[in-house]
C-alpha cells in the first residue's frame, strides 16, 4: 500500500516538474517572453529593469530554475489588470470554483442515480428508454449551449432564477459560499445543474449498469425471498453495492468538473478560476495565465492522487476487511 | 386446516420461459406433496427444472419465466392467488428458501446482523432492534457457529463458504417457518461440510416439525437425508414414492439409469453405467415422453405424453414401460 | 465467443445466403431504423457543408447584401427585398439560416481536418509503441495516459494559451487533444493482431517492417480506429464550438456555429433567443447523428456481437 503511494508520488511530482517545463517554454521559446510577461503598455527603460529583473538575459536552463524557484516561493508574477499577485487572485477564486463543482458532483448523484436504478429496473419499459435516450443526449448537448438556453427559459423568460453572478455569500472559515444563503443558492442552481449535466448522464449509465447488474445476482433474490419490500430490496441491497463504482468514478470525474467549470462559469459569470482565466486569455494577462495553469496542473495532480489511492482503499473487499477488524 | 391437510401440495403446476429462441418448458404438469415435518428430495440433472419449481412455489420466478398454470396449495390456500404483497409476507416468514452458492447469497456490503435482523423485522416491525438481535444470535448458535456475537457484526467475505451456508440457513430458519426449500445447498460445499449441514438439516427438522425440499442433483444426498423422493426429468417429475422404495426398486427407467450411474460399494471392478445421450435443451423437448431418445425401452408408444400411473402401491410414475421385473439388469 | 464462432460457421455453410462482407455491413447497419435516420442526417449535412455557398439563401458574409435594416428579426418574417428569412436574422442583419450553413462548413471542416491529422499521428505512433514495444511501448504509453488523464477542455486551453488564437492553432490544439486516443486505440487492436499467426508467417517470409505494418497490422486495425474516429470528431466539434464560444477559439473572420452562439448570447438577454438557439440546434443535430452513427458502428463493427 506504502509502496503505491509512493510511487504515485513521485509520478504526481513528475507530472508537476514536466507540465511547469512545458509552461515555461510554451511562454518563453513559443511565445515571447517579453510579450507575455511585461505589460505592453511599459516603457524602454522599465522593460530592461523587468528583463533584468525576470533574468530574461540569462541562459534558458537557468532562466527555467529562476522559474521554479520563483514558483516555489508563490511568486508567478503580478496581475497586468489587477496588479496583485497572479497567484493570490487565483487562490481567491478557487473556492468559488469548488464549490460550484462540488454542487454539480452532488447532483449528478441525486439526480442520476435514482434515474439510473429505476431504467436498471425496468430496462424495456418506454419510460426506462426515454431515460436512457436522454443521457444520450446529455452526452451530446454542448454545456455552454444548454447553459445558454436554461438562462433563457430561467431566467429571460420565466424570470425564476438570476442569471449571474453567486449571489448573497456567507463566511465559513474564512471562505466564502453561497450555497448557504437563499439568494446564494438561487444563483448556483442553474450552474451547478448547467455543470452536472454529463455527469449526469453518466451517473445513470453506470448506476443502470450497476442495477441491472445486481438484480441477476443471489443476493437479490435471497433479499427477496426472506420476504423483504422491493423497496427495501432496492434501497439498500442494489443500491449499497452499486454506490461504490459511482462513488469511484465520480470521484475520478471531480477533476474533469473543475476544468469544465471554466465554460460554465464564462457562461453564467460565475466568478470563479475558470473565469478568471477566460478574462485573462481576453485581455493577455499573461501572468494570470501561467499562474492558472500552473495551479490548475496542481489541482488536477493532486485529485488525481487523492482519488486513485481512495480508489485502492474503496476497493470492497480491502475496504470491508479493514471495516472488519 | 386439518391434520390431514398437506403442508405443501402442488398440482400439475406449469412454468414456462418465453424466450426470444422460443418457449421453454422448465417445468411442464409437476404434482406432489409434503406433508408436515416431511423432507421431499427433489432430484434431477440440471436444467431437469427441479429449481424453477422451487422458485415458482416460493414465487421468485425471473421474466421470462412465468406461472403459467396449476396450483400451489400451502396448508390449503392456493398461493397462485395471492397479490404480490399476501406473498411477500409469507416469504422468509411462513415459506423460507435457501440458495445454492453460499458465496453468493449474502450481500457482500452488508454486516450478517443486518442482513438477519431485518429479515425479522419485514414481517413484524414491532419487535424491538434488541430482541432482534438476540433472536439472530439465537438462531446463528442454533445452526452450530461459534461466537454468536462476534459472528453477527461480521460482513459475509469473513465467512468460510460453510459457515456463510449456515449463516444462510439461520436466517432461513429466523421465522420458524413451516417450510424450507434447499436449492441444492451442499453442492458448492466441501463433503465433510456438506455431512454437517445435512445432519444439522434434519435434526432441525425433526425438532421444529418444519416441512423441507431439498433439491439436489445428488442421490446420495437425499438418501439419507429425505423421507420421500421425485424424480425430476425435463420438467416433469418422472417417478416419486416413499425413498427406500424407489432407491431399492427403481421402476422408471431414467431413475434406473440415475441410480446405476452412482458408483456403490458392490460396483467395484465392474464399468459404471452411463445413460447414453445428453440432457435435451428445454427449447426443444420432444413429443411425449422427454427421456425418449436416451431410453433403452422406448418405442412408437412413447411419442405421446405417458400419464402418471401407479404400477406399485405408494408410487407414482410417467412410463409406458416401467421396468416390473426387478432382476432386469440396469440399463439393459 | 463461442457463440461467435457458432454463427460464423453456421454462415460458411449456409449456401442460399452468400453475401459480401460489404452487404453484410449494410444490412447489420440498417438493423437499427434510428441509426438509419442519423446517417441520412448525417449526410445531409455533410452535403450542406460542402455546398453552403451555392445552396444558402443569401451570402452573410457579402458586406454590399447584408442590410442593417434586416437586423434582428424573427423568424419567419421577410426582408426588404423579399427574402424570406426562415430563422430570423442576428444583429447584423444577416440570415441566420445561411449563416448557419456557413457555420456548419467551418464547424465540420475543422473538426474533420484536425480528426484526420490526429488519426494519422495517433495511430502512427500507436503503431510503433505497438511494434516495437519495450521501452519505446512504456515511454509512448506513458505519455497517452497522463494526456488522458487531464480532461480534453483543459489540455485545450493550455494548449491555446500557449499557442494563441488563429484556425491553425486551433487545430493543432485539436490534433494534439486527440492523438492520444488514436494512439490507445491502435496499439491495442495491433498488440491483438501482432500476435496472430498470420503476422509471424510474414516476419518468416522476411517483408519488411514498413510492410508488416502497414499492409498487414493496419488494416486489422481499422474497425476499431473507425469507430474511435467518429466519436472523437464529434468530440472535436464540440470542442471547437466551446473554445470558439469562449471566446478562444476561432478567430471572428471564421464563423463557426460556436461563434455564432457567443454571438447570440450578447442578444439573448434582450430576448433575441433564436440568434443563439438555432446555431445550437444545428450543433446538436449534428453531434447526436454523428455518435448515433458511431455508436451503430461499434455495435456492427464489433466481432464479438456480430449476427
Amino acid at each position: 500500500m506504502s509502496v503505491f503511494i509512493i510511487r504515485r508520488l513521485m509520478q504526481s511530482v513528475i507530472v508537476v516538474a514536466v507540465m511547469s517545463l512545458i509552461v515555461f517554454v510554451g511562454v518563453n521559446v513559443v511565445g515571447d517572453p517579453v510579450d507575455m510577461l511585461i505589460n505592453p503598455e511599459a516603457d524602454q527603460a522599465e522593460i530592461e529593469r523587468v528583463i533584468r529583473d525576470l533574468g530574461l538575459d540569462r541562459p534558458l536552463h537557468e532562466q527555467y530554475l529562476y522559474f521554479v524557484g520563483n514558483a516555489f516561493e508563490g511568486d508567478l508574477g503580478k496581475s497586468f489588470v489587477f496588479g496583485e499577485s497572479a497567484l493570490k487572485l487565483i487562490v481567491q477564486r478557487m473556492p468559488a470554483t469548488f464549490e460550484l463543482a462540488f454542487s454539480a458532483l452532488l447532483m449528478a448523484i441525486v439526480i442520476g442515480v435514482p434515474f439510473g436504478v429505476y431504467a436498471g429496473m425496468r430496462p424495456n419499459a418506454i419510460s426506462s428508454r426515454t431515460i436512457m435516450a436522454g443521457s444520450i443526449l446529455g452526452f451530446s448537448l454542448p454545456t455552454f449551449w444548454v447553459g445558454l438556453m436554461m438562462i433563457m427559459v430561467f431566467a429571460v423568460m420565466l424570470g425564476w432564477l438570476p442569471s449571474t453572478g453567486r449571489g448573497d455569500t456567507v463566511e465559513i472559515f474564512g471562505i466564502e459560499v453561497s450555497f448557504l444563503t437563499a439568494d446564494g443558492l438561487s444563483h448556483l442552481l442553474m450552474p451547478a445543474l448547467n455543470l452536472a449535466l454529463l455527469k449526469i448522464s453518466l451517473v445513470i449509465r453506470l448506476a443502470r449498469a450497476g442495477t441491472r447488474e445486481a438484480m441477476h445476482q443471489d443476493y437479490v433474490k435471497f433479499a427477496r425471498a426472506k420476504g423483504l419490500s422491493e423497496t427495501r430490496v432496492i434501497l439498500v441491497h442494489v443500491l449499497k453495492n452499486i454506490m461504490i463504482p459511482v462513488v469511484t468514478v465520480l470521484g475520478l470525474e471531480f477533476g474533469s468538473l473543475i476544468a469544465f467549470s471554466v465554460v460554465t462559469e464564462t457562461v453564467f459569470a460565475w466568478p470563479g478560476m475558470g473565469k478568471l482565466l477566460i478574462d485573462a486569455l481576453h485581455n493577455l494577462d499573461r501572468p494570470i495565465i501561467v499562474a492558472y495553469l500552473m495551479m490548475i496542473v496542481l489541482v488536477f495532480v493532486i485529485i488525481n492522487l487523492i482519488v486513485d489511492i481512495f480508489y485502492s482503499v474503496l476497493d470492497p473487499r480491502v475496504r470491508l476487511k479493514d471495516a472488519g477488524q | 386446516m386439518t391434520s390431514d391437510t398437506p403442508t405443501l401440495d402442488v398440482r400439475d403446476l406449469k412454468t414456462h420461459f418465453f424466450t426470444k429462441a422460443g418457449v421453454a418448458r422448465a417445468v411442464d404438469g409437476v404434482s406432489f406433496t409434503v406433508g408436515k415435518g416431511e423432507v421431499v428430495g427433489l432430484v434431477g440433472e440440471s436444467g431437469s427444472g427441479k429449481s424453477v419449481t422451487g422458485f415458482s412455489i416460493i414465487g421468485l420466478v425471473d421474466p421470462p419465466g412465468r406461472v403459467v398454470s396449476g396450483e400451489v396449495r400451502f396448508k390449503g390456500q392456493n398461493l397462485l392467488d395471492l397479490k404480490a404483497e399476501q406473498m411477500r409476507k409469507l416469504r422468509g416468514n411462513r415459506i423460507a428458501m435457501i440458495f445454492q452458492d453460499p458465496m453468493m447469497t449474502l450481500n457482500p456490503v452488508l454486516r450478517v446482523d443486518t442482513q438477519m435482523v431485518e429479515t425479522i423485522r419485514a414481517h413484524d416491525a414491532s419487535v424491538s432492534k434488541a430482541d432482534a438481535l438476540a433472536r439472530a444470535r439465537d438462531a446463528l448458535g442454533q445452526v452450530g457457529i461459534p461466537a454468536p456475537d462476534e459472528r453477527l457484526r461480521s460482513y459475509p467475505h469473513q465467512f468460510s463458504g460453510g459457515m456463510r451456508q449456515r449463516v444462510a440457513i439461520a436466517i432461513a430458519l429466523l421465522n420458524k417457518p413451516d417450510l424450507i426449500i434447499a436449492d441444492e445447498p451442499t453442492t458448492a460445499l466441501d463433503v465433510t461440510i456438506q455431512g454437517q449441514i445435512l445432519y444439522e438439516a434434519q435434526k432441525l427438522c425433526r425438532e421444529t416439525g418444519t416441512s423441507m425440499i431439498w433439491i439436489t442433483h445428488d442421490l446420495a444426498v437425499v438418501a439419507g437425508l429425505a423421507d420421500k423422493i421425485c424424480v425430476m426429468y425435463g420438467g416433469r417429475i418422472v417417478e416419486q414414492g416413499l425413498i427406500d422404495d424407489v432407491l431399492d426398486h427403481p421402476v422408471h427407467p431414467y431413475t434406473r439409469g440415475l441410480l446405476g450411474s452412482v458408483p456403490g460399494h458392490n460396483t467395484r471392478g465392474h464399468r459404471l453405467y452411463q445413460i447414453p445421450g445428453m440432457a435435451p435443451s428445454l427449447l426443444n423437448l420432444p413429443e411425449g415422453c422427454a427421456f425418449q431418445a436416451r431410453c433403452p425401452k422406448a418405442d412408437d408408444a412413447c411419442k405421446a405424453l405417458p400419464h402418471i400411473t401407479n404400477p406399485v402401491p405408494g408410487r407414482e410414475i410417467r412410463c409406458f414401460h416401467p421396468h416390473l421385473d426387478q432382476d432386469e439388469e440396469i440399463g439393459a | 465467443m463461442s457463440d461467435a464462432a457458432e454463427q460464423t460457421t453456421a454462415h460458411a455453410v449456409d449456401p442460399v445466403k452468400v453475401e459480401t462482407p460489404l452487404q453484410r455491413f449494410v444490412s447489420d447497419y440498417a438493423d437499427n431504423k434510428i441509426s438509419v435516420v442519423a446517417f441520412i442526417v448525417l449526410v445531409g449535412i455533410i452535403f450542406i457543408a460542402i455546398f453552403a455557398p451555392w445552396i444558402s439563401p443569401t451570402d452573410p458574409y457579402d458586406l454590399a447584401k447584408v442590410s442593417i435594416f434586416d437586423s434582428k428579426l424573427e423568424p419567419g418574417t421577410k426582408s426588404m427585398d423579399g427574402v424570406t428569412f426562415w430563422l430570423g436574422t442576428d444583429s447584423a442583419g444577416r440570415d441566420l439560416l445561411s449563416s448557419i450553413f456557413y457555420g456548419l462548413r467551418i464547424s465540420l471542416g475543422v473538426g474533420v481536418m484536425s480528426g484526420v491529422i490526429a488519426l494519422c499521428i495517433g495511430s502512427a505512433i500507436g503503431l510503433i509503441a505497438a511494434y516495437y514495444g519495450g521501452r519505446i511501448d512504456t515511454l509512448i504509453m506513458r505519455i497517452v495516459d497522463i494526456q488522458l488523464s487531464f480532461p480534453a477542455i483543459l489540455v485545450a486551453l493550455i494548449l491555446i494559451s500557449v499557442l494563441g488564437k488563429g484556425v491553425d492553432k486551433v487545430i493543432i490544439a485539436l490534433v494534439l487533444v486527440q492523438w492520444a486516443y488514436y494512439a490507445r486505440t491502435v496499439r491495442g487492436s495491433a498488440l491483438v493482431e501482432r500476435n496472430k499467426e498470420y503476422i509471424e508467417a510474414a516476419t518468416c517470409l522476411a517483408l519488411g517492417n514498413n510492410r508488416i505494418v502497414f499492409r498487414h497490422l493496419m488494416p486489422n486495425c481499422l474497425p476499431p480506429l473507425i469507430v474511435v474516429g467518429t466519436v472523437q470528431t464529434a468530440h472535436a466539434i464540440s470542442l471547437e464550438a466551446t473554445l470558439s464560444f469562449l471566446g478562444v477559439g476561432l478567430p471572428i473572420t471564421e464563423p463557426s456555429l460556436g461563434l455564432l452562439i457567443a454571438n447570440g448570447f450578447e442578444v439573448m438577454l434582450s430576448g433575441l433567443y433564436w440568434v443563439s438557439f438555432f446555431p445550437g440546434i444545428a450543433l446538436l443535430i449534428t453531434i447526436v447523428s454523428i455518435n448515433l452513427v458511431g455508436d451503430q458502428l461499434r455495435d456492427v463493427l464489433n466481432p464479438r456481437l456480430q449476427k
